[in-house]
């Protein structure tokens, strides 16, 4: 039975539906479990000068109190791939460098009793000065975070590809702007959650959490901890409460989570709160963009210069600086321009530090790359359309070289683009805006492409690295994945994946796979998604991000079933006496392709792998157990010219916006949104559909409301929901979804990953809407989120540079 | 009633038809009492000031957070948890609903929200999509960009116009 590409219910969905999943904060593993609660540093930038515990410890129900002094006796600072010597611990160790920096832990028999006891707890400060503004940091006055480190650069690398020069010195225009993006989280509803367990007896841990790895940062973990890898055990649920990146920065608790159960002696349970989310767990990068492009009269872009600079808070942490790099290979996105110069910076402020998130550097970068193309189309008197028709890679262009080194595997952006014009009826949109500009009301059209990088390259991290640096160090590459099919005795069909989904409904595609694979219902088909890094068949690059399940992680589970059909067919084989190539699995059974006389049912075939190994074809072990590990040859180590394909497989969206902005009040509407995709072979459309509509709303977000708002002095603005604002249902515009399925060459199934790209370019295709809106103002949409009070703003300033225009009112 | 701060209480409730007698600390909230002392996890806990709505449970028939509730405040009352929608293990309309128009993706926020949209549809049986989406405002998920779960309620309200929570 076809199943692999239908729309097909989530097999996750009623456990979900009846409180029956099972989350981080409902698991009880152990006996004698105990609760943390965490002191946080009121303060941005300070010297811890003493901190007294006494009293805290003498409270009821307190177990004990753990300090930096204890994290600094006990774990070494975290391993990051930079040169920079940052010393960055689970605890505050000396200093704090951001508020919100984790300063004691408090474990008592439960959580209200340890939050009583923190306010028991004295800690005497110095305060410094602090500072969160990227260029105020790299002034050479600025505060100075890590004093070890000299300067508040963590990273500094510059790259050029091609003739940067004479594509600048022959370009008949230059456009050059400065864009600054916001710090944002995706703000999971399930928080933080740590259980850790030290056993003395073998000096190993055991930690729960609804982390999303391993991938690197196991090792990272186990190095801070000075334990060897296994003896580094990560259980993580089969329910996680959302993550979108997010969660991966919970591996600092469970280190510290470990550490305090190492030092108190009981099982330790810490659960964080919404305060503390917002404060302290991760989010992506604020960032600063000085973008300049050489282009010709008719619009063809030919080269492009690039300085960013991310915020990474107040350490640098793994995987960053990967936020610079991990769009390094797209850099041109959708384009052929073939001249690329970049510097890439990381920088520490005293903001909270940073880490994966929905679209990794994709929202940061593709804001001033895409805001420029209308920029350029109203220098040179164009339709932003055609500037983008004139400068997208053709179709035989494929597989496309790009200037960075990226191998962009298929697509037809051209076909992708007119769709998107022509589903929102571009030109009807354009009448539309003319007759409400006569009646002075201002509606604005947005336009973006952008390319979707997915299925992550390990080894585009250690672009962060000089080529002599990487040289001394064994290369990094590959995107492995690995899954186990297994069939029991009685043929009980289970699938063990490494996928770690935070809702993504991983476990209803493996079994479509394996179903269709093996000839069975997908719906008896068990999918075991808990990771064990003890038993999981897992890999360095194991997690959820980056997209690669559909890519990667698909793939490793369909070899795997590749692999127990071939078994499955041998045996049967020998049973009906034919070659087993002459059979296939359909409906249960093994049956001739040919001769449908010949058959016999998929339970015989495995019961006599189990009961009779006796009578199996030579060669062929007992037992139905296999595990493939999949990755794709294209992710190989970057080169000694600093070129590096980032990413496995490259999809492609285009999304066309219309607003309208009341210039009265700032406020914005989004009247439509059309988002053409192609993701190459869809593996399930429902659950597409979903992926692709919450990372939309998630870069919806990103462009209007969502900002992790520090003052001046680094104090935080945005410690609630009532001051971080999500997007909520009535603020949803209507949004139509159109696919093209240009399948890519790469893995099996053809499929790419999908439900970071909106994430992407949402931002700046409102952005882009926004400006064009308000073009009859001298004003530039350069900064985000688009608030009303920002709007407003721009508009009031730019009424008293220049009147509105005459007759627009 | 008058409390000191740490003196155990005794309260008596029904949830999900069964009743509990269990002693709580005045300051416990509901939402920790519903899955510390009832063994109710289905309830979840997203930000503890009442604006995510994940703990939303039914109070006597309405929707209200658990997590701005003490225990103590509901003695003697009647609550509904996400627990108590489905009939041992056959999903009701509105679940199905859910599931069909792929309504929750990490499903962390899902039992709140079923239990808003319950009690919508159990006082408006009708809603417009307008409606629906007013009381999803009370909400938020960060998965699904709430599409399918105003789909999901609008299928319940027009085809079943008899529907309660308990069918």
């Amino acid at each position: 039975m076809k199943t692999i590409g239908r729309r097909i219910r989530r097999t996750e969905d009623a456990r979900l539906m009846t409180g029956r999943g099972t989350y981080m904060e409902d698991l009880q593993p152990l006996p004698n479990l105990h609760h943390a609660a965490i002191l946080r540093s009121p303060y941005p930038h300070a010297r811890i000068k003493g901190i007294h515990t006494e009293r805290a410890e003498q409270m009821p129900g307190v177990k004990g109190v753990v300090t930096g002094r204890d994290v600094a006796r006990w774990t070494q600072p975290f391993p990051v791939g930079v040169t920079a010597p940052v010393e960055y611990y689970s605890l505050a160790v000396e200093k704090v460098r951001f508020a919100g920096e984790p300063v004691a832990v408090v474990v008592a028999k439960n959580r209200y009793l340890a939050e009583d006891a923190l306010d028991a707890i004295e800690v005497e400060y110095e305060p410094l000065p602090a500072v969160v503004d990227i260029e105020k940091a790299l002034e050479p006055d600025a505060p100075v975070l890590h004093d070890q480190v000299g300067t508040n650069i963590a990273n500094d690398r510059t790259f050029d590809y091609g003739d940067v020069d004479g594509a600048f010195s022959e370009a008949d225009l230059v456009v050059s702007h400065k864009f600054n993006f916001p710090k944002f989280s995706a703000t999971p509803v399930e928080t933080y959650g740590v259980i850790a367990h030290h056993d003395p007896s073998e000096n190993h841990f055991t930690i729960w959490s609804n982390f999303h790895g391993p991938f690197t940062l196991q090792s990272v973990m186990a190095a801070a901890l000075q334990v060897p890898s296994n003896r580094l055990r990560i259980i993580i649920p089969k329910d996680i409460g959302g993550s979108y990146g997010i969660k991966s920065g919970v591996f600092p608790y469970m280190v510290l989570m470990a550490v305090v159960s190492k030092k108190v002696g009981l099982p330790v349970k810490w659960i964080e709160d919404r305060q503390e989310h917002l404060f302290a767990s991760s989010s992506g990068t604020d960032r600063v963009t000085w973008i300049e492009a050489a282009v010709k009269r008719d619009g063809t872009i030919t080269g492009l210069k690039m300085k960013i600079v991310d915020n990474v808070g107040g350490y640098i942490r793994a995987p960053e600086p990967a936020s610079l790099y991990r769009t390094h290979s797209n850099t041109t996105g959708a384009y052929k321009v073939k001249n690329l110069r970049m510097h890439t910076v990381a920088v520490m402020t005293n903001k909270s530090p940073t880490g994966l998130i929905r679209g990794y550097g994709g929202p940061q970068h593709y804001f001033p790359l895409e805001r420029l193309i209308p920029m350029i189309a109203k220098q040179l008197g164009m339709d932003p359309a055609d500037v983008i028709r004139k400068n997208l890679i053709a179709k035989d262009d494929f597989p496309y070289r790009t200037a960075s080194g990226g191998m962009y595997d298929s697509g037809d952006y051209q076909k992708g683009f007119e769709t998107v014009l022509e589903c929102a009826k571009y030109d009807e949109w354009k009448k539309r805006q003319k007759e409400a500009r006569a009646e002075g009301r201002y509606l604005g059209i947005g336009l973006a492409c952008i390319v979707e990088p997915s299925g992550s390259n390990m080894g585009y991290i250690t672009m962060a690295l000089t080529p002599e640096e990487r040289a001394k160090s064994l290369p990094k590459s590959g995107c492995a994945e690995g899954a186990t099919v297994s069939i029991d005795p009685m043929g009980g069909i289970s699938v063990r994946i490494s996928t770690v989904p935070s809702g993504q409904g991983h476990e209803t595609v493996a079994s479509q796979i394996v179903g269709e694979v093996l000839g069975v219902d997908p719906h008896s088909v068990r999918v075991i998604a808990e990771m064990d890094t003890s038993t999981s068949p897992w890999t360095v690059a194991s997690g959820s991000y980056s997209s690669r399940f559909a890519p990667v992680g698909s793939s490793a589970v369909y070899h795997a079933a590749q692999k127990v059909r071939k078994k499955i067919l041998e045996i049967a084989g020998k049973q009906l006496q034919v070659p087993s190539e002459a059979l296939e699995l359909k409906d249960g059974k093994a049956i001739g392709k040919d001769d449908p006389s010949k058959s016999v049912s998929l339970r015989r075939l495995i019961g006599s792998a189990h009961w009779n190994p006796q009578a199996l074809p030579e060669g062929v072990e007992p037992g139905i157990h296999e595990t493939a590990f999949f990755t794709i040859p294209t992710a190989m180590p970057p080169d000694e010219k600093d070129l590096v394909n980032g990413s496995v497989t490259y999809g492609f969206v285009a999304d066309a916006v219309l607003v309208e902005v009341d210039p009265e009040t700032g406020q914005i509407d989004i009247l439509d949104y059309v988002t053409v995709h192609d993701a190459g072979k869809l593996l399930n459309p429902l659950i597409v559909d979903g992926q692709i509509l919450g990372g939309l709303v998630h870069g919806l977000g990103g462009a209007l409301y969502e900002e992790l708002a520090y003052d001046a002095n680094g104090q935080f603005l945005s410690g609630s929901f009532m001051d971080y604002l999500c997007p909520t249902a009535t603020e949803i515009p209507p949004v139509t979804v159109k696919h093209l399925e240009t399948p890519s060459p790469l893995t099996p199934l053809g499929a790419k990953g999908l439900g970071e790209g909106n994430t992407m370019s949402a931002p700046v295709v409102i952005a882009n809407a926004v400006a064009d809106a308000l073009q009859p103002f001298d004003l530039s949409i350069d900064t985000l989120p688009l608030t009303p009070d920002r709007i407003w703003s721009l508009i009031r300033k730019a009424e008293n540079k220049q009147p509105i225009l005459e007759g627009e009112k | 009633m008058k409390l000191k701060k740490k003196e155990q209480t005794t309260i008596c409730l029904t949830v999900n038809g069964r009743r509990y007698v269990e002693s709580v600390e005045p300051r416990k909230l509901l939402s920790d009492f519903l899955r510390e002392d009832c063994g109710l996890t289905g309830t979840h806990v997203g930000c503890e000031h009442g604006v995510c709505g994940a703990c939303t449970i039914l109070l006597n028939g309405s929707a209200v957070r658990s997590c701005l509730l003490f225990a103590v405040q509901v003695d003697g009352a009647e609550i509904r948890t996400v627990e108590g929608l489905d009939t041992e293990g056959h999903l009701n309309p509105l679940q199905e609903a859910f599931s069909e128009h792929h309504a929750l993706q990490c499903g962390f926020c899902t039992p709140g929200i079923l239990l808003s949209a319950s009690e919508l549809l159990e006082y408006n049986p009708h809603p417009t999509t307008e409606e629906i989406e007013e009381m999803l405002s009370g909400h938020l998920c960060r998965c699904t960009g709430y599409k399918g779960i105003v789909k999901a309620i609008e299928k319940v309200a027009n085809r079943n116009p008899k529907f309660t929570h308990e069918s």
